[in-house]
């Protein structure tokens, strides 16, 4: 099939970018999306002309690189990672718009590049249980009831990619801070740190250019791991407890 | 074998391993003698960190908790990235919670055996010994392994094992293994005990004095190249498989940062041994940029088949039993369709090669799940696989609840690396390598569920300690920034980076990374010959050539530049394919995933030959258009017998 590509080019951070059409020809549907932007960029290539920059790296749908933008919504029309979707999902002779993700919090690096790094500060705030190497006690010292286990994993199943927040109106990463929450909050191995973690890391996806969560739910409609928003109930509830056990706010 | 190919060098030897106590006792003597560094002193000392998978990220942080000064790099744009997080199936540990006769020694056993007896004794008896530690240091940090209604961890046998020892979170194993590493380094990174270098990637090796002391890297958003200096450094940059261009690996995985090394004097490995993953998705057509694995516990419960006739491009459904020739059950009775990956792989090559694959260019067969469904039910087999069959659809379009998975086998790891010794260490002082970036434990062919296994060893258990003995002599002298050494290094990666860009010719790099691949596939994959292997090195330089001169890399130096980042590992792995076919070619007996075609018992399976070949083949870079110099290290099997691999 042949298809008009809509994208987003920017050189940089500091520079305006622009939308600019290319038309790709004899798609197979069989390709994936992310092969589809391979063929371009090598025509881009060797017509002297700069290829367009967006990143990946697995192409399973687990590393969490990619994510663009397609036609408005966050990782098109699957509910699945960019690199798993396939042409097979567009029509002949479609006009499809490639944008990288929008958010302040995610400022563009290139093209539909963006810098993530917010997600790792939230992470180090306070997205981890503290257990040296070594430290460990036998792994079936404390037996963890499977309904609690499976939660926990259904939570810890984020790849980080983004997509959240790039399809939140208010550009919030509640639905990423929440994942982690919930996956920690419901083992034991987390409750010794789970009034400090749900305080540190919700303070510091504030000081993050992020906007606040109003429970709108378009995030979860587009995590291609269906994180749910349960999770978010999970950490204004660990958030509400640990601030009237008389816990200062971080932000 | 003719001398223009490789010359021979001294032998090498570990000389770490204290060889004077049983096998059982070595580590814990290791651990012993090793000297130690005062708590106070190690805030004195800082390592360079390359990588932040299992081994990389696992490391790092250990180290950093020790209170070392650790700088750590990766290339994608956070280090939860790292491919690690690919992994499906799980962990092996000799936990033996299952009481099914598992131990230290049977895993042990089951690795050198595995890896058909191409690994070192004392490394792998290592490796199972701290596999339950792992365990337990993942459960610590969260990571939500599958449980059972009492709450208690839950295991399942993996390819090629006889017991229950390999431990899994649903099929995302190796994810959820790399958040809790990657969360005990954001920790770290938060107290502040983390330098971090993420987007840049290491693009040579400093070596001063006879010890390694830093590493030129490229800041892939600026386009900067800088110098990092350090008391060590450790390469945690994974595996080589993308010199066939099409594996299961991620797409920015390379041998660079390993290749440099190589370049600046540190031993290359075994790296013919190549393991081929029997459960992947065909090929669709040319535009295809990766190969993806169905995790292999499928073959717990599908049948592989090819149809009897040559030719028969029936749909599966209409082609009844009496015409389906289920070609591992027959050869293989007693493990049928559990067989090592090596084994079915070569197999269901051989059934294609015969004109009997399926699919649309005859380079598949079938994974066929009709009777495990008619037994179990199509729900038991929903909840077991159902992620795969969704994965399967989705790439394919197919919906294999009725029509089966069509598979094909792929490039999946690779057990050779740099060479190290019992300390994890190379032939250069202070580099220290991990991870499968090192020729590792795993042998000649790697056991399913070892390779987060062995990653997780080496980053929390057995560099932290063997490192400890090398800084101990600590800190090193400072280097100058102008030092002679840091100044040709940086002036090296500069002159290749212009070079790659002013070539302006009229080939793009990613198909002359096809063209290589296909070359390495066809000639230097699950069956290797004398001929063929001679055709590759006949080729590839011609290639290499090519490549100098006719390359068109797009863009700039100092800016964001993927076409530059590919071209420049792309360059390495045409030099390592060189060194690839070599080591294959004189190598002539089969061992695990290195497999020729003139060593083999009658029935077709591979052949060792233990009395010219039970060694490492450690091989020393020479320049351009000199050959390579093979070092031997003799291996020798004290605790367990020399024996044929039989599965059937």
């Amino acid at each position: 099939m042949n298809l008009t590509l809509k994208i987003w080019r920017q050189v940089g951070p500091a520079t305006k970018g622009k939308m600019v059409s290319y038309h790709v020809t004899d798609v197979s549907p069989d390709m994936s999306f992310l092969e589809m932007l391979d063929v371009l960029n090598e025509k881009l290539i060797l017509d002297g002309d700069d290829p367009v920059a967006f990143d990946h790296d697995c192409r399973e749908g687990i590393c969490g690189s990619c994510g663009l933008m397609i036609d408005g919504v966050a990782h098109g029309p699957e509910q699945a990672t960019v690199c798993q979707l396939h042409m097979r999902s567009f029509s002949d002779g479609d006009v499809i718009d490639i944008e990288p993700w929008r958010s302040g919090g995610f400022p563009v690096v290139k093209d539909l590049v963006v810098d993530r790094s917010a997600f790792d500060r939230i992470i180090s705030a306070g997205g981890f249980i503290s257990a040296p190497t070594g430290t460990a006690p036998e792994a079936h010292a404390t037996p963890v009831p499977k309904k609690d286990s499976d939660a926990a994993f259904d939570a810890a199943t984020c790849i980080g990619c983004g997509a959240c927040v790039a399809a939140c109106p208010n550009g919030s990463a509640m639905l990423f801070t929440a994942a982690k929450v919930s996956h920690l909050g419901l083992l034991p191995q987390g409750q010794p740190e789970r009034d400090a973690r749900v305080l540190r890391m919700v303070g510091q996806q504030d000081a993050e250019d992020f906007g606040g969560c109003t429970n709108i739910g378009e995030c979860s409609a587009v995590c291609p791991k269906g994180i749910s928003m349960e999770t978010i109930s999970r950490l204004n509830h660990d958030l509400l407890g640990a601030l009237r056990a008389g816990a200062v706010p971080a932000s | 074998m003719p001398l223009e190919l490789f010359t021979v060098g001294e032998p090498i030897a570990d000389t770490k391993a204290p060889t004077d106590v049983p096998v059982p006792q070595m580590w814990e003597e290791r651990k012993f003698r090793a000297r130690l560094v005062n708590p106070a002193n190690r805030r004195r000392l800082s390592v360079i960190v390359v990588g932040t998978g299992l081994a990389g990220g696992s490391a790092a942080a250990t180290l950093a908790e020790a209170g070392y000064r650790v700088k750590n790099f990766w290339f994608q744009d956070s280090p939860r990235r790292a491919h690690s997080v690919a992994a499906q199936g799980g962990i092996n540990a000799a936990k033996n919670y299952r009481n099914d006769g598992d131990s230290v020694h049977r895993l042990f056993y089951d690795t050198v055996k595995g890896g058909d007896f191409r690994s070192r004794e004392a490394n792998s008896y290592r490796l199972a010994e701290v596999s339950a530690a792992i365990i337990d240091q993942a459960v610590a940090q969260g990571v939500p392994f599958a449980r059972e209604y009492g709450g208690l961890l839950d295991n399942r046998s993996f390819g090629g094992a006889q017991v229950s020892r390999t431990f899994y979170a649903r099929g995302q194993t190796g994810q959820q293994l790399l958040y809790g590493a990657y969360q005990a380094l954001e920790r770290q990174i938060g107290l502040g005990n983390v330098e971090t270098h993420g987007r840049t990637e290491m693009l040579d090796l400093v070596v001063v004095d006879g010890r390694a002391r830093g590493i030129v890297v490229r800041d892939l958003i600026t386009g900067q190249i800088s110098t990092h200096l350090a008391d060590a450094v450790v390469l945690a940059s994974g595996g080589y498989s993308n010199v066939f261009y099409l594996s299961t690996n991620a797409k920015g995985s390379n041998v660079t940062a390993a290749w440099r090394a190589h370049k600046r004097g540190a031993l290359f490995a075994n790296p013919c041994y190549t393991q081929i993953h029997p459960t992947c998705i065909p090929v669709s057509g040319d535009y295809q940029s990766k190969l993806t694995l169905m995790s292999e516990s499928l073959r717990n419960d599908g049948r592989v088949w090819v149809p009897k006739e040559r030719g028969d491009d029936r749909d599966p459904r209409q082609i009844p039993e009496d015409e389906r020739d289920y070609f591992l059950e027959r050869k293989y009775p007693a493990f049928g369709n559990l067989v090592p990956r090596d084994i079915a792989s070569r197999q269901a090559k051989n059934v294609c090669d015969e004109g009997r694959g399926v699919g649309p260019n005859g380079l598949g067969v079938y994974l066929d799940f009709t009777d495990a469904i008619q037994r179990l039910g199509r729900s038991t087999i929903e909840a077991k696989y159902g992620n795969l069959f969704d994965m399967y659809n989705r790439i394919t379009g197919e919906d294999a609840y009725e029509t089966g998975m069509r598979i094909y086998p792929a490039v999946h790891y690779t057990m050779g690396g740099l060479w190290v010794d019992y300390d994890l260490e190379s032939n250069i002082p202070g580099l220290f390598v991990i991870g499968e970036a090192n020729f590792s434990d795993q042998g000649a062919n790697r056991l399913g569920a070892s390779a987060l296994m062995q990653g997780l060893a080496d980053g929390y258990f057995v560099l932290p300690n063997t490192l400890a003995n090398y800084l101990a002599d600590g800190p090193f002298p400072k280097v100058a920034a102008d030092h002679p050494a840091v100044v040709e290094a940086e002036t090296a990666v500069r002159t290749q980076t212009e070079r790659l860009l002013s070539i302006n010719g009229t080939r793009t790099v990613a198909s002359f990374h096809r063209e290589l691949g296909r070359l390495m596939w066809d000639l230097c994959g699950m069956e290797r010959s004398e001929e063929g292997l001679r055709k590759a090195l006949d080729r590839i330089p011609e290639i290499k050539h090519e490549f100098w001169t006719n390359v068109k890399v797009s863009g700039e130096q100092g800016v964001f530049n993927q076409n530059l980042e590919h071209a420049g590992r792309v360059a390495d792995f045409i030099e390592l394919a060189e060194l690839m076919c070599v080591d294959a070619l004189h190598r002539n007996e089969s061992c695990g995933g290195h497999f020729r075609a003139e060593s083999q018992t009658p029935e077709g399976e591979a052949l060792r030959d233990d009395e010219n070949f039970a060694y490492v083949a450690a091989w020393e870079y020479t320049p351009d258009g000199t050959p390579p110099v093979l070092h031997r290290e003799a291996l020798e099997y004290e605790y367990i017998h020399l024996a044929q691999r039989s599965y059937k």
